[in-house]
């Protein structure tokens, strides 16, 4: 028994089981797609509403021939970036403004609390009327819906640094603002990041019902649009798309947390 | 005329149910170039005076002159301050974190750079700069927050309690470095500790608090023999137990 034999044991340990569980997510993905498609083709489940992989493949191809499929996408990604995006800009900005001013935090605070229980969607119809049926209410609908949750979320970040941070600051003679870029903000970032991951979710809801309420354009308006006419292979779709698009934002803040954040 | 003149200070905490008194009446005069350490029971007010000191918050009455001017907010970095713990950013490798203070007043290029690099070999931690916090021990940790308050270069050292959270030996050796850093720059410093021992090891003179409130119960002055020692040689001097038995007995007597 010599040390690099039982390293080399336990690193192919590790691996085995790495290639277990990648063993078992592609089996579940594997009997989750035939079961659909083998029970919708023997009618066990009812076709029309359930439709099957191979339609929703058909479909998808065709789609992608005409090129509708594309600008659908397009539309929605480029609205739901955005307002992710713009959400959590202005949820970390209102934060930081209340960090700035504890008076002004304890006025708002009552307020906040409100706004955040108030289901966003329900403004919807406001929303619509007000910027017109178009890009700016469904952007405003994608941020609207994690404004607040990012500004309650991140600033109670802030306030939780550890005031040890700040107090070395302060003997240095930091002003506000240094203490905030120097300690504060970089303190919080492990925060912002996990704020990014729930408004992805957040941005996608709030796009998809815009998109169902304006009804011109985007996978939200082939959901409606699927529903109405009875083209449920259309609705799953567009759900496949959004989870396949939704995913990869996912990924990408992942990727994003792993550079931002060294400890 | 004294270095750092501390005037008539009092202090109360208030909150909404109570006004507790932390310090009371509290004068006196720290020399330049001098070692003084504030030892006491916890609760006597010693953490509240060096933070009045430092300028952290002001005191409900009372004044501090250094140098015969008023010491407002720490504007001119003329303090240093080390903290119990070493607070060193994790989010910034060492040689970012010791150049803090100087970043926050534009002084990090240049010469004043090359300075405080020098100082990180100073403290022995010559190739750690581009290390981050987490990769170093807590005494090396400590050091870099040693050099970071150097860094600076303030008129005056304040230490709070700054070897308590270091297992026995680091705090030994980094007594020692602190000592003999401090003494090469020429630096009046104020240690907070609940430590005879260290008291006796690193000041020329020490002040005795006692609490409720807190005021300054007795002053000692540490023997000549015993100031020109490092840390470690003077607990070996046949001098530190005597003194180490007077000052005991003084803080078994505030106990009655």
């Amino acid at each position: 028994m010599n040390i690099e034999q039982l390293h080399n044991q336990y690193k192919t340990s590790l691996k085995k089981e790495n290639r277990l569980i990648r063993f078992y997510q592609i089996l579940i993905f594997i009997v989750f797609f035939s079961s659909w498609e083998l029970l919708s083709r023997k009618e066990l489940i009812d076709p029309l509403i359930f439709s099957s992989p191979t339609k929703v493949w058909h479909l998808f191809i065709q789609k992608l021939g005409d090129g509708t499929l594309l600008s659908h996408s397009g539309v929605t990604l480029f609205e739901t970036v955005l307002g992710f995006i713009i959400g959590t800009l202005l949820g970390t900005i209102l934060a930081s403004l209340l960090w700035w001013s504890p008076r002004l935090s304890k006025i708002l605070d009552p307020y906040l609390v409100i706004l955040n229980a108030m289901p966003k969607v329900a403004l919807g119809p406001i929303i619509i009327v007000a910027f017109g049926p178009g890009f700016p209410s469904i952007i405003s609908m994608g941020a609207i819906i994690s404004i607040i949750i990012t500004t309650i979320v991140v600033y109670t970040a802030f306030r939780e640094v550890d005031p040890n941070y700040l107090k070395v600051l302060q003997t240095f003679g930091a002003t506000r603002t240094q203490a905030f870029r120097e300690a504060i903000l970089p303190a919080s970032f492990p925060t912002i990041i996990s704020t990014l991951k729930v408004n992805v979710g957040l941005s996608w809801v709030g796009v998809i019902v815009g998109e169902f309420l304006v009804s011109a354009k985007g996978l939200g308006y082939l959901i409606i649009y699927g529903f109405q006419v009875f083209n449920f292979t259309l609705v799953m779709l567009a759900l496949m798309i959004i989870a396949v698009f939704a995913t990869i934002m996912y990924q990408l803040v992942e990727l994003l947390e792993r550079k931002l954040i060294k400890d | 005329m004294s270095f750092l003149k501390i005037q008539d200070i009092h202090h109360t905490y208030f909150s909404n149910q109570t006004a507790a008194t932390a310090l009371a009446d509290i004068s006196l005069d720290i020399e330049k170039g001098e070692f003084v350490s504030f030892l006491g029971p916890s609760g006597c007010g010693k953490t509240t005076l060096l933070s009045i000191i430092a300028g952290l918050f002001p005191p409900t009455s009372g004044k501090i002159l250094l140098e015969n001017k008023p010491l407002k907010a720490n504007s001119d970095l003329s303090i240093g301050y080390m903290l119990q713990q070493d607070y060193l950013f994790p989010w910034k490798t060492i040689e970012e974190n010791i150049l803090l203070g100087l970043k926050l007043i534009k002084k990090d290029e240049g010469l004043e750079r090359i300075k405080t690099l020098k100082l990180l070999s100073d403290v022995g931690l010559g190739d750690t700069g581009k290390l981050y916090p987490r990769e170093l021990s807590g005494g090396m940790r400590q050091r870099a927050a040693l050099a970071r308050t150097l860094a600076v270069d303030p008129k005056i050292l304040l230490l709070d309690e700054p070897f308590s959270a270091l297992d026995y030996q680091t705090k030994l050796k980094l007594e020692d470095l602190v000592f003999e850093t401090l003494k090469s720059f020429g630096k009046t410093a104020v240690l907070v500790t609940h430590d005879i021992g260290e008291a006796i090891a690193m000041s020329d003179r020490i002040f005795l608090f006692s609490a409720n409130p807190g005021s300054v119960h007795k002053t000692f002055m540490v023997p000549d023999e015993l100031r020109e020692l490092t840390p470690f040689h003077a607990r070996n001097h046949p001098q530190y137990p005597m003194l180490f038995q007077t000052i005991w007995k003084e803080l078994e007597s505030l106990e009655y």
